[in-house]
């Protein structure tokens, strides 16, 4: 799951982590007054969309960036009624954009050096891992490509936590002195803190900023949530922003159900990641894309089954539609079942392959076969991608 | 005698008294497991199908009735103590089926295990068979037949495909063992390999990955060292759009790593058969088997 920057800075402010002073503000009225509370000409206003590069991105109305640095009050008011309410479109959110609901209006700082600072789940060790940069506010994939030792990586004992020798490890490693190792081995330990008790599994500071009156800031931050910990996490569901994601997989999320939307036009209904993951290839290597990844899981109810295939019969870029299980836990007649039923609610005007194996098969085929329904059966996974393809393509 | 598990193993389930649970349980015994105990705190006492005892604890049902591997069914939010009372148990292998767990729990459980000789498979997995002799897990059993290839996968349907295209054309397997969809796990592919490398009822193997992380890599690697049987694989994941998790918590591409190109280049490059679809994993290994 992903949060909104005003979000993540509320975030670090509750574990004690510096950040720059600033609010979230939804009217132009409320923008004034938080600048007017930060006081000094030294401003910044930032759109609120979960896609990078806001700052080069163009509103449809015309008004241009995301994010402007302001030095009044007033000015603060003026460019927040022009981005309130208006679509903004950046080279990561396609051509319809997003739509502006929140600012965030906050102190500009001005920065002496720029450092990078994150937080991982490391597969390998199997624990959480420091990665520390003195090459802040850039890409640090190109650094870790190009410059290998500018880059610092320490493990850290999930059970012992970040201990006061690792974290003045790290501040020495990027050349921190003085008072600024001091700033710095106090917020990387509330970082850390606030990784382990949000359940975070990215927490990504770029850049962490060293400003000119000697400060040590978290400027910008990019955080992932395990969402098999939310549960644990009310405060952090509370955060998501279900305008910022695909409709359809909002829709899914509702029932419970694993959806991906892509792009292409073969619809996959699937039991099991692996091989819902597999469908998706398969579909490819026979010439056609995939409308999504789906997986029903082992344990779905006949009702999550029609909803899924709602779904996907509902959406308008879907040519044909591929039901493959393989079941296991899932019952063969409990997918027919939940196909049916949607059928009757959704009028089918595409295509439907069908592939099914394993429990309870026979009830299942038995069912679709006396359900009338006009159904393209295939006997295993190839033969299933090979007619879900030509179905699409009209072949 | 296959690996891991065979006629002797003694099983004991962990959340036998829910819904999942009793279900597979069942399945188990049907199968012809021998299960010997249950677990579900404040249930002492009772019994399950009318034979099998339940216990508070898993120390108590290991000392009255000998378990050496337990299934749990716990629900994600006590899967991780599950575990980790099992293992202070002593019980030999530790299979757990729940989905869900977070990953802090999962890293708890591994510093936990650190020094105890337990073995964990999963967690979010179907478990384990040896084909005719013990089934712990929620696969169907009737697609497997008894043979002389192992496999090992990180998915659960996707291994009942490369079994069923086995059986279909006559070919057993050993034993099959899913080791699951998270991006930290008990048993990785590579120890999985070891195993099967070891095992002189093993004859060929099948390894089935999934995009993110770097598990068939270093698998890739040990077989390039030390495994001289034939080894076919299939990785999942090749058009799935990087930054997503793909249903499985460690099906994920970040950072440009962890991409199924990279993965079947590491396979080609140890000798390994790559299946190009998930159609052809029995094919691929029956061409081997020639």
């Amino acid at each position: 799951m992903n949060i909104h920057e005003y979000q993540a800075k509320e975030l670090m402010e509750k574990y004690g982590v510096a950040t720059p002073k600033g609010k979230v503000a939804e009217t132009p009225e409320q923008a004034e007054a938080i600048a007017k509370e930060i006081g000094g000409s030294n401003l910044v206003i930032k759109a609120q969309i979960h896609a990078g590069g806001r700052g080069k991105g163009t509103f449809t109305s015309g008004f241009k960036g995301g994010v402007h640095l302001c030095d009044s009050p007033a000015k603060i008011k003026d460019f927040a009624s022009k981005m309130l309410g208006q679509t903004l479109v950046t080279h990561q959110t396609g051509p319809e954009g997003r739509l502006v609901n929140k600012l965030l209006i906050a102190e500009s700082t001005s920065i002496e050096k720029e450092l990078y600072f994150a937080i991982v789940m490391d597969r390998t060790s199997q624990s959480p891992v420091v990665i520390a940069s003195t090459e802040g506010g850039v890409d640090i994939e190109a650094v870790s490509e190009k410059t290998p030792e500018k880059i610092t990586h320490e493990i850290i004992d999930p059970a012992l936590g970040l201990q006061p020798f690792q974290a003045l490890k790290i501040a020495k490693s990027l050349g921190l002195k003085g008072d600024l190792t001091k700033q710095a081995v106090k917020l990387f330990q509330n970082l850390f803190t606030m990784f382990l008790k949000t359940d975070c599994s990215l927490l990504e500071i770029n850049p962490l900023v060293i400003t000119k009156e000697n400060k040590v800031l978290a400027l910008d931050a990019k955080f992932n949530f395990d969402d098999n910990a939310l549960y644990r996490h009310p405060e952090i569901v509370a955060y998501r922003d279900t305008a910022e994601e695909d409709p359809r997989e909002v829709e899914a999320s509702k029932f419970s159900l694993n959806y991906i939307g892509l792009d292409g036009n073969i619809a996959c209904m699937v039991n099991g990641a692996g091989l819902a993951m597999a469908t998706m290839d398969i579909i490819q290597y026979a010439g056609g894309k995939p409308a999504n990844f789906l997986d029903v899981g082992g344990g779905a109810s006949e009702q999550q089954v029609t909803e899924a295939f709602k779904i996907l019969a509902s959406d308008k870029n879907v040519k044909a539609i591929l039901v493959n299980i393989f079941g296991g836990i899932m019952k063969c007649d409990i997918i027919a079942q939940g196909v049916m039923n949607a059928a009757k609610i959704v009028k089918l005007e595409v295509p439907l392959i069908v592939r099914l194996e394993g429990t309870n098969v026979e009830e299942g085929k038995k069912l679709l076969k006396e359900s009338g329904m006009a159904i393209i059966s295939a006997d295993d996974l190839a033969d299933a991608a090979k007619k879900a393809v030509a179905a699409a393509t009209g072949k | 005698m296959a690996v891991l598990v065979d006629k002797n193993t003694r099983l004991l389930v962990q959340g036998i008294t829910g819904k999942a649970g009793a279900f597979h349980a069942k399945s188990c015994m049907d199968y012809g497991t021998n299960v010997v105990a249950g677990v579900t705190p404040g249930r002492h006492g009772e019994t399950f199908e009318g034979k099998v005892p339940i216990f508070d604890t898993s120390s108590e049902a290991r000392k009255e009735t000998g378990c050496n591997a337990t299934m749990i069914f716990v629900p994600p939010p006590f899967a991780a103590d599950a575990i980790m009372e099992a293992v202070d148990a002593g019980i030999e292998l530790v299979i757990c089926i729940t989905e869900g767990l977070p990953v802090m729990d999962m890293m708890r459980v591994k510093t936990f295990m650190k020094g105890k000789s337990s073995r964990l498979i999963g967690p979010n997995c179907p478990g384990i068979i040896t084909p005719g002799a013990c089934k712990i897990g929620i696969m169907p059993g009737y697609i497997h037949k008894p043979g002389k290839v192992g496999i090992v996968s990180r998915s659960g349907t996707l291994t009942y495909e490369a079994v069923w295209q086995l059986s279909s054309r006559g070919i057993g397997q050993s034993t099959c063992i899913g080791i699951g969809g998270d991006p930290i796990n008990g048993t990785s592919q590579t120890d999985a390999i070891k195993l099967f490398n070891e095992d002189p009822e093993t004859d060929a193997m099948i390894m089935i990955g999934e995009i993110g992380g770097t598990a068939e890599e270093e698998a890739a690697a040990y077989i390039k060292q030390y495994v001289k049987k034939p080894v076919a694989a299939f990785i999942a994941g090749a058009t799935a759009p990087p930054g997503r998790r793909m249903g499985h918590a460690g099906a994920i591409v970040s950072g440009g790593k962890g991409t199924a190109a990279a993965k079947i280049e590491a396979l080609l490059d140890a000798g390994i058969a790559v299946a190009h679809t998930p159609a052809d994993m029995g094919s691929t290994l029956a061409k081997l088997l020639k």
